[in-house]
């Protein structure tokens, strides 16, 4: 294999593990970023335990994305980091502040105390998304480069644009969360989930909307990706694809006749009895929606962007590492992340099911 | 004029890296060790079946998980350093530096934080086979993680197996070469070690603490049967580590030292405080080194024992500073100078605290003589201070290169303007004091708590349902024996 195509293996192993980062860490940061929504104390302690031994795990996928750019694409890493400097920082402090709240929380001795450790989750969560979505589009809108290089200033990502793609990354995590805890939770804490993630649903797409209605005016080739024919046909399933994932998320998340019923005629909907799995397996259909959406969004974006790694100038084979870091690394990726996923894949499994107050190791 | 007075971004850049990296440590030094501890303390239990093993691992889990989390959290933020504030380091190193990176999250931290919520959460829910796995799996993913990142710093301090290309750019040639390099193996060992022995000071001390308490509640001397069975377990165990390990920690020490002499000869004379090549060199126990005079001022000596202590030989030569050139000797060198006495002297008080403990316990008396707790309690933090300066030593001196002779620290740093840099900087002081603060304060409320029988953990007491697919309770009546839940095998 030449050192370019397996650049482009990199480059789609990168780009996959920045999806299962957002995905992963958009959820449990989705949490957070509801908790002013959430009241009941006991709640909160569901909603929390709900994502706590999963969370690590969930954020060292950003690690990955991080260091596998140093390593892989160590051009890339050098130019992104300085030009999104402010909003990496300001990402990294609030994932601090959402990361040991998950403890301190639990810690606190007065009430007083772990409002504050409440703040700190839900606000650390809201910072992390925003902070993301700010990177997410100022790298979008193109960053200036020269002599291998950032060219630009301190304040060059804070742009209308860059702040709707926060706004937006927000919505997005919002709605995961919602659909997570409407997944995991049962009684009046899923009632509200329902409705947030139904709000968050239409705020969300409506944010898509917004961000696909711009993106082509940023930069020449995006237009040229999403008007041409015939790279058109290419890229039509994607629009018509979130259409269609939209209408199953709402339906899903409808107040229907039949799942009224079936609280009232089904006590194990109460506290006393596990429900049926077919409940549980129903209540994951909105998540897996969002899933969707997150999916078709984030692959429009790819399409937009192929092959440009920091638009407009650098594309992944300028970016790239020699062939012999490439080859090293990959040899052991290629081993790990199989294994990684089935024993991630394991703990969820072991953590499935829904959550109940008072559970925990605290 | 003030701006001349603001600092420039590279100092900026440099203090920012050295605050938030300094206050990394501190968390995997604990948990490095930590984990060990817990698997040994679970791994005990189940082999001897002894509750208070199990009583000390619920005790010492909490801690651990706040200290963990602080960990991820403060390790995150380097990972992204690298980049944000050294660029060009990044551009430069990232063919070679990059994968080592690479491994440690692909070998290490998934693991750990994927089986951590089985190690926090899963007691009651697995298996104990499985539970233990899961905690072994944990602690081995911080020696891995450890072999890793310790590979990199090596290889910024003894570069080895790689070429350069016409850019500038370090080319990997020989990744044997590059993972061994000569400085890696002893500072594996060495640091590791360090990380055992600031657990076992951390351990002792917590015991201690609790033993000198119930001695002043009784008000009298009171004999060690007497004694809370699970403080005088973990003192016992935690003396045992000092005893054993903090003399073969100064043989690593020295072997390292040895190591640096061939290979980075200016850190070893700042380490000395020798300015002026010399055969026979003395050891200067203190003194004052003078950047500027260029001597070392009010020497404190000891004629030959340089030279007997780094070339095993009574008249081996040392070089001094002065025998290479201004721009290539450490920048600070009363820094190197200081913080390497402040390790070694530490070092040498924990052998010490080792030593008089295996007495003690000799004449039976390790549990009853409240001036050896107070000393082992005032000991408590001393791995992390000799930890911290080990670090600072050999870093400092490194400089004035990241790569060590080969790329400048003035070289690598970021197109960041200072105003960003500073703000950047006074954001992680105060979040780091705040949010730190807090964890270090609430893991000292948890030090603070005695170690009870029955210790409240990661199980509950009442059954934990993993609802849905497995309607099953993973906790069976027939097995709380005494309100206490017992895993299921």
């Amino acid at each position: 294999m030449g050192a370019e195509s397996i650049a482009t293996v990199w480059a789609l192993l990168i780009a996959t593990a920045v999806f299962l980062y957002v995905v992963m860490d958009g959820f449990d940061l989705g949490v957070g970023i509801l908790f002013p929504a959430i009241h009941a104390r006991e709640h909160r302690d569901v909603a929390v335990n709900s994502v706590a031994p999963v969370w690590d795990g969930n954020e060292t996928w950003l690690v990955l994305g991080g260091g596998g750019l140093f390593a892989v694409f160590p051009l890339a890493y050098a130019v992104i980091l300085p030009a999104l400097y402010m909003p990496l920082i300001i990402m990294l402090l609030a994932l601090i502040f959402r990361g040991v709240s998950f403890e301190m929380r639990f810690r606190a001795e007065t009430r007083a105390q772990q409002l504050w450790w409440d703040w700190s989750f839900s606000g650390g969560s809201m910072v992390a998304a925003f902070a993301q979505g700010i990177a997410l589009g100022a790298l979008v809108q193109g960053i200036a480069v020269e002599e291998r290089a950032y060219a630009g200033g301190w304040w060059d990502w804070l742009t209308p644009f860059s702040v709707l793609t926060g706004l937006a990354l927000m919505a997005g995590y919002g709605m995961l969360g919602a659909c997570w805890l409407y997944w995991k939770t049962e009684g009046e804490l899923q009632d509200q989930a329902r409705r947030l993630a139904r709000r968050l649903g239409g705020l969300t797409l409506f944010f898509i909307a917004a961000v696909s209605a711009i993106m082509p005016f940023l930069q020449p080739e995006f237009r040229a990706r999403w008007f041409d024919f015939p790279a058109l046909i290419a890229a039509l399933p994607v629009p018509v694809l979130v259409v269609l994932l939209a209408w199953r998320y709402f339906r899903a998340l409808a107040d229907t006749p039949e799942t009224e019923a079936a609280g009232a005629e089904h006590p194990h909907l109460s506290h006393d009895a596990p429900p049926p799995q077919r409940f549980v397996w129903r209540d994951s259909i909105p998540f897996a929606c969002a899933l969707g959406l997150f999916f078709l969004s984030y692959t429009g974006l790819g399409i937009s962007m192929w092959p440009m790694m920091v638009p407009p100038e650098i594309t992944i084979w300028d970016a790239a590492a020699p062939r012999s870091t490439q080859i090293f690394l990959l040899v052991g990726a290629a081993v790990l992340i199989p294994i990684i996923l089935i024993y991630t894949g394991y703990v969820y499994w072991l953590f499935r099911g829904k959550i109940r107050a008072g559970e925990g190791y605290h | 004029m003030l701006w001349d007075a603001f600092p420039s971004a590279l100092d900026l850049a440099r203090f920012q890296f050295a605050f938030t990296v300094t206050f990394h440590f501190l968390f995997p030094a604990l948990t490095i060790g930590l984990a060990s501890y817990l698997a040994v303390l679970e791994g005990l239990w189940l082999w001897t079946k002894r509750e208070a093993y199990l009583d000390l691992f619920r005790y010492w889990l909490k801690p651990f998980a706040v200290n963990f989390a602080m960990g991820v959290v403060s390790g995150i933020v380097l990972s992204y350093q690298f980049g944000t504030n050294w660029s060009v380091f990044a551009d430069r190193t990232g063919p070679v530096l990059g994968p080592l990176l690479g491994y440690e999250v692909l070998t290490a931290f998934f693991l750990e934080a994927g089986f951590l919520g089985v190690m926090l959460f899963g007691l009651g829910r697995v298996g104990r086979g499985l539970h233990f796995t899961a905690t072994c799996l944990v602690a081995i993913g911080t020696l891995i993680s450890a072999f890793w990142i310790l590979a990199a710093n090596s290889w910024m301090q003894t570069p080895a197996g790689y070429s350069t290309a016409p850019d500038g750019r370090f080319m990997p040639e020989d990744w044997w070469q590059i993972i061994f390099n000569p400085s890696f193996p002893f500072r594996f060992l060495h640091t590791v070690t360090g990380a055992y022995l600031t657990t076992a000071m951390i351990v002792g001390a917590v015991g201690a603490w609790h033993l000198l308490r119930e001695r002043r509640e009784a008000g009298m001397a009171l004999p060690s049967s007497a004694l809370n069975e699970r403080s005088r377990l973990m003192f016992s165990m935690a003396m045992w580590m000092a005893a054993a390990v903090a003399p073969a920690q100064a043989v690593f020490g020295d072997l390292q030292g040895l190591w640096a002499l061939h290979y980075q000869p200016q850190k070893v004379a700042a380490m000395e405080g020798h300015w002026e090549t010399q055969r026979g060199a003395p050891l200067i126990l203190f003194g004052l080194p003078d950047m500027e005079r260029e001597e070392t001022r009010m020497a404190v000596e000891i004629p030959r024992l340089g030279s007997v202590i780094l070339r095993h030989d009574w008249d081996g030569e040392i070089l001094g500073l002065k025998a290479f050139p201004p721009d290539a000797r450490p920048t600070n060198v009363p820094l190197v100078f200081w913080s390497f006495r402040i390790m070694v002297g530490i070092g040498l008080l924990m052998i010490a605290l080792g030593l008089v403990s295996l007495w003690l316990r000799w004449r039976r008396r390790l549990y009853t003589v409240p001036w050896f707790h107070r000393w082992a309690v005032a000991m408590g933090p001393s791995g992390l201070i000799a930890v911290t300066f080990g670090w600072i030593t050999t870093e400092a001196g490194r400089q004035p290169f990241t790569v060590y002779g080969m790329l400048r620290t003035a070289d690598s740093v970021s197109p960041i303007a200072a105003p960003a840099v500073a703000t950047s900087l006074a954001m992680f002081i105060v979040v780091y004091f705040v949010v730190f603060g807090a964890g270090i304060w609430y893991l000292l409320r948890l030090f603070a708590q005695a170690p009870r029988s029955h210790e409240p953990g990661p199980a509950l007491g009442e059954p934990i349902r993993t609802a849905g697919i497995t309607p099953a309770p993973s906790v069976r009546p027939d097995r709380v024996q005494g309100g206490r839940p017992q895993p299921v095998e």
